[in-house]
């Protein structure tokens, strides 16, 4: 398998990256180097095999519905790049 | 006192030899002596440390003190501290003062009484082999200048093998805390997944992550690891077992332990000299009464390609929250919402980082998600499979942690393949979840090499005194590089 530029630049978008075409194209032969590898896998029959997601088989655990965490809000805004009223500030989405 | 072991500093400090602060100051001149050839630290912050110096020596004056407290530490930049900057290696997160303290500094500072002597450099989000994809420049190995130090936690490997702390905290997502321990020359150790605390670990692959300590022995690793573990509400995936003391066994016998060789750790794909000195260390356990079997791990091979499905998925996920929205870096211009996004994204990542995030979002995307991100976790159960079968065996298994010595600076950095491979030894640990370490076992050329220790699910105290006895029976782990004094 290989990756195609067009793909390259779909996934990109899709990861909210924004890449130039140069940039693109030296990524193209990194990531096509990786699949690469990654193909290995493909030789592999794992039918029957259930899919391990995690390295213990635990179901979630739950926790009581109650509030446990305080306020504070103006300690996590403080790091943000901008804020105001206690609201952050992105471009207008809504016209 | 440079070299001292943590029960040394612990005797000390109890003793009134030596303050909390006095102890702490000497760290804090040797960091900024060396930190400048090594680049190990990214943050230090003096009068952050002697505060917490200093209520230590309030706690020894007032007999509350645990065994640790009063001695420095540093903490690899991974784990959130409140009023630290906390960076991660990334350009993203540059300039991010954490406003809470992960679990593992919360335990080790307010309840063990450690004192925290700064941030040390990491591979960007600890998505690297040799420290070189930081943002604040690569880690020097203090044992040739040249080389890297390993990753992801080089700046840990670094401070400690060069003694600018006596120990540190580390990460291991798939061998971030064994193979850089392996090319500084320390005991590193990864617990079983769910063994301590993820909450403030900032996040690269959930169902891989896990934090553990980094120092010169078995000893220090397992009286740190003591101060690490337990359960956390506040990390979904914490285990809820009952505490235990993971020095308990330390001076236990080795006669009857069985070492388990996998045929395939001990094939082609090692350098001779590194094989040789791994081989000398398991002579040296049949010394000590081990015997050893020949086990087989046959989907190890397949570990590297399942694994670079599987993190890469599991980190663009994680990463996507890194929006220049509610933290982190946020681009100087742009014009819509999503244009802000793909720009602050676009210039806070750096280029393996991205490289892992758009592997990510291709297997996951439509189409391809059975292809690869099913089949790769299929193959993660094969390769869980194979350890309970050579468990079934062996009480713990044994090979080399990393193939080759530290390579140079710059020397894989152009290939991330060949950089990948360099965790062909520890990867498979992570994706089956098991506890696993790398022990000094060796000089080759002057650069050391790690033997690694794999045990069987919650055997962290059994890896640990099967690691001190070598460690009493030898003294590669007392090596240090020169010209550091």
């Amino acid at each position: 398998m290989s990756l195609t530029l067009e793909q390259v630049q779909r996934i990109a978008h899709l990861a909210r990256i924004e890449i130039s075409d140069t940039e693109a194209l030296s990524t193209q032969g990194h990531l096509n180097g990786i699949f690469q590898l990654i193909e290995q896998m493909q030789a592999v029959d794992t039918r029957g095999v259930e899919p391990m997601a995690h390295a213990q088989d635990l179901s979630q655990r739950l926790r009581r519905d109650q509030v446990t965490e305080e306020d504070r809000r103006t300690a996590y805004q403080t790091v943000a790049p901008e804020t105001e009223a206690g609201l952050y500030l992105v471009p207008k989405v809504i016209e | 006192m440079i070299n001292a072991s943590l029960k040394q500093l612990s005797q000390a400090l109890a003793a009134k030899q030596i303050s909390s602060v006095e102890l702490t100051q000497l760290f804090l001149d040797r960091i900024n002596r060396l930190n400048p050839l090594l680049n190990a630290f990214v943050t230090v912050d003096a009068e952050k440390s002697l505060n917490s110096a200093r209520a230590a020596d309030a706690r020894i004056a007032a007999g509350t003190a645990g065994p640790l407290t009063g001695i420095p530490i540093a903490q690899k930049d991974i784990f959130c501290a409140e009023g630290w900057r906390t960076t991660c290696g990334s350009k993203m997160l540059a300039n991010f003062v954490s406003p809470y303290d992960a679990t593992v500094i919360r335990k080790m500072e307010a309840e063990a009484g450690l004192v925290s002597l700064g941030k040390t450099n990491m591979d960007e989000f600890a998505m690297g082999s040799s420290n070189e994809t930081s943002f604040f420049g690569p880690v020097k190995n203090p044992w040739d200048q040249t080389r890297v130090p390993g990753g992801s936690s080089g700046g840990s490997a670094a401070a400690v093998a060069a003694r600018l702390a006596p120990a540190a905290t580390g990460t291991d997502t798939g061998g971030s805390i064994r193979q850089p321990a392996a090319l500084c020359n320390l005991t590193g150790l990864k617990p079983t997944y769910g063994v301590v605390s993820r909450y403030g670990m900032i996040a690269f692959a959930s169902s891989l992550d896990q934090g553990g300590p980094m120092a010169a022995s078995a000893e220090d690793c397992a009286l740190l690891l003591n101060t690490m573990a337990g359960f956390d509400e506040h990390d979904s995936t914490s285990l809820d077992r009952p505490s235990e003391d993971y020095a308990r066994d330390l001076e236990k016998p080795l006669a009857g332990l069985r070492i388990g060789l996998p045929k395939e750790f001990f094939g082609e794909g090692c350098e001779a000299e590194v094989m040789a000195a791994v081989r000398a260390a398991i002579a040296e356990y049949e010394k000590l009464g081990a015997t050893t079997v020949e086990v087989s791990l046959p989907n190890s091979h397949l570990s590297v390609p399942a694994y670079y499905v599987i993190a890469p998925a599991e980190a663009s996920s994680n990463l996507s929250r890194f929006d220049g929205v509610r933290y982190g870096y946020r681009a100087p211009e742009y014009g819509s919402l999503d244009d802000m996004y793909m720009k602050s994204r676009a210039q806070g990542f750096g280029a393996e980082v991205k490289r892992r995030i758009l592997i990510g979002a291709y297997v996951l995307s439509h189409g391809y998600y059975d292809a690869y991100y099913l089949q790769a976790q299929r193959i993660r159960r094969l390769i869980a499979n194979d350890f309970v079968e050579a468990f079934k065996n062996c009480d713990v298994i044994m090979g080399p942690t990393s193939p080759t010595t530290a390579f140079k600076l710059g020397e894989k950095a152009a290939d991330p393949v060949q950089m990948y491979l360099s965790d062909i030894y520890t990867i498979a640990v992570n994706l089956a979840g098991l506890p696993g370490m790398s022990v000094p076992c060796g000089l080759v050329g002057g650069l050391p090499v790690g033997l690694q220790l794999i045990g069987n699910y919650f055997t962290e105290a059994q890896l640990l005194n099967v690691a001190h006895r070598y460690q009493q029976a030898t003294d590669w782990h007392q090596r240090r590089p020169a010209g550091l004094e």
